[in-house]
């Protein structure tokens, strides 16, 4: 994993989410899922490349369930963006990078 | 995305990687043949990098493994495999191909950009299945908010939930048993009295407690706007139709070649299944092979996909062997 990716749980979610200034991508995912294992370097990509202008975080749903069931997350991965804590888009399933890019406005 | 590299004519471009592909690359690296594998993009169908064992659980048949090994887990040994010997990998998904005229022209995004990305001696068609939908209206919309096309990835969010699996065969059988390990209840809706999956997934079925079955039955419609919350169940012999509360909704009622991409120019069944020569992996354009799924509407499995990659990267290599110029 990219040290530009943050690990969140549940005990840290709030905190990372509210204070973070630029949006912030959450992916939501589980060791157990084959399409999380493919999103997670692309992930990793865009936190390198475009650090300072989106924050990339990764929330495990399997050690977190409270987290994923307060958003209404049934399905991973699902990568939700906030800005100033708020939910602003939710993105399901795995997608290729270019498209990734858009959904972000990147 | 990749960058056209038009001076350069690849030995072998594979296109798909799946366990098919990936055994073609392993095979022709091996043989030196350095193949250039177009992964596919990521997705949560079975049209992704590593394929439809992406999006499963444990492989207990795939031989070598007496104790199973999952699914994601197996396709990433593939492709570390293949790698060891040379095999190159783009996660980029083709656009169009032409097999009029040799080298192959593949291209990857804009389809109708002058030059192609790629262009190849021969080229291995391995491009797989992927699971259909039932095709509802709001189908789409719901995926993600209790529909889903993969009970592995989330089976974990149905706890304590009543859910639903269509569908009738193995693939069915196997993700509703798979679901009640969370679940409260699976009811498996079929449109038949009776089941296609083989004896020894129907009786593992028909053990568990936890497992219903609604035969003669077809889903007509999903009720939910935000959240899936039933589903509108046809029987079509009385022609009753009946409102069940399910919040969760698993597909397993079959699948579709990804064959789009070579309509018109390569031999297909009318089911899009490519057509393949005798017990050759060789299709209807020399130079051109074809192995796996896309390949096999009948046996479908990890360890015959593999066996006919092997057999395709054989007949490539033979073939340039044959047409060394």
């Amino acid at each position: 994993m990219s040290e530009n990716v943050t690990n969140l749980t549940a005990a840290t979610f709030d905190e990372v989410i509210g204070a973070t200034a630029e949006p912030v991508v959450v992916d939501f995912w589980a060791e157990w899922c084959g399409p999380c294992k493919m999103v997670a370097p692309i992930l990793d990509e865009i936190a390198t490349e475009q650090a300072g202008r989106v924050k990339i975080t990764k929330l495990n749903v399997d050690e977190n369930p409270s987290i994923a069931q307060k958003y209404g997350v049934m399905s991973i991965p699902t990568m939700l963006v906030f800005h100033n804590g708020e939910v602003t888009k939710s993105i399901v399933g795995a997608k290729p990078k270019a498209t990734l890019m858009a959904e972000l406005g990147l | 995305m990749a960058s056209p590299d038009t001076s350069s004519i690849h030995d072998v471009v594979i296109i798909g990687s799946g366990p098919a592909g990936l055994t073609a690359a392993i095979y022709a690296a091996r043989a030196s043949l350095t193949p250039l594998v177009l992964e596919g993009e990521p997705s949560s169908t079975g049209d992704q990098p590593g394929g439809q064992l992406m999006l499963t659980t444990e492989v207990e048949n795939y031989p070598g493994f007496p104790d199973g090994i999952m699914g994601p887990e197996l396709m990433i040994n593939f492709r570390a495999q293949a790698a060891r010997f040379g095999a190159k990998y783009e996660t980029v998904k083709a656009s169009r191909v032409d097999f009029t005229e040799r080298p192959f022209k593949i291209w990857v995004g804009d389809p109708d950009a002058d030059d192609p990305t790629y262009r190849a001696k021969t080229v291995i068609v391995s491009t797989g299945a992927e699971a259909l939908m039932l095709g509802l209206p709001n189908e789409t919309k719901l995926t993600g908010h209790g529909v889903s096309t993969c009970a592995t990835c989330d089976g974990f969010f149905f706890r304590d939930q009543d859910i639903a699996v269509v569908g009738g065969g193995d693939s069915a059988i196997e993700e509703a048993t798979f679901l009640t390990k969370f679940a409260s209840s699976v009811t498996i809706i079929h449109r038949r009295d009776e089941l296609r999956a083989s004896q020894i997934m129907q009786d593992r079925a028909f053990a568990n407690d936890k497992i219903k079955f609604l035969w003669n039955s077809e889903v007509k419609a999903l009720v939910g706007e935000e959240q899936l919350q039933g589903l509108i169940v046809e029987n079509n012999q009385t022609g009753e139709r009946t409102e069940i509360p399910f919040t969760g909704m698993f597909v397993a009622i079959g699948h579709r070649p990804n064959t789009d991409l070579f309509k018109g120019q390569l031999d297909m069944k009318d089911n899009g299944y490519l057509i393949t020569q005798g017990v050759s992996t060789r299709t209807n354009v020399e130079g051109v092979f074809a192995c796996g799924d896309v390949i096999d509407d009948y046996y479908r499995q990890a360890i015959t996909a593999a066996g006919s990659g092997c057999k395709a990267a054989m007949d490539s290599e033979r073939w340039l062997e044959e047409h060394d110029d």
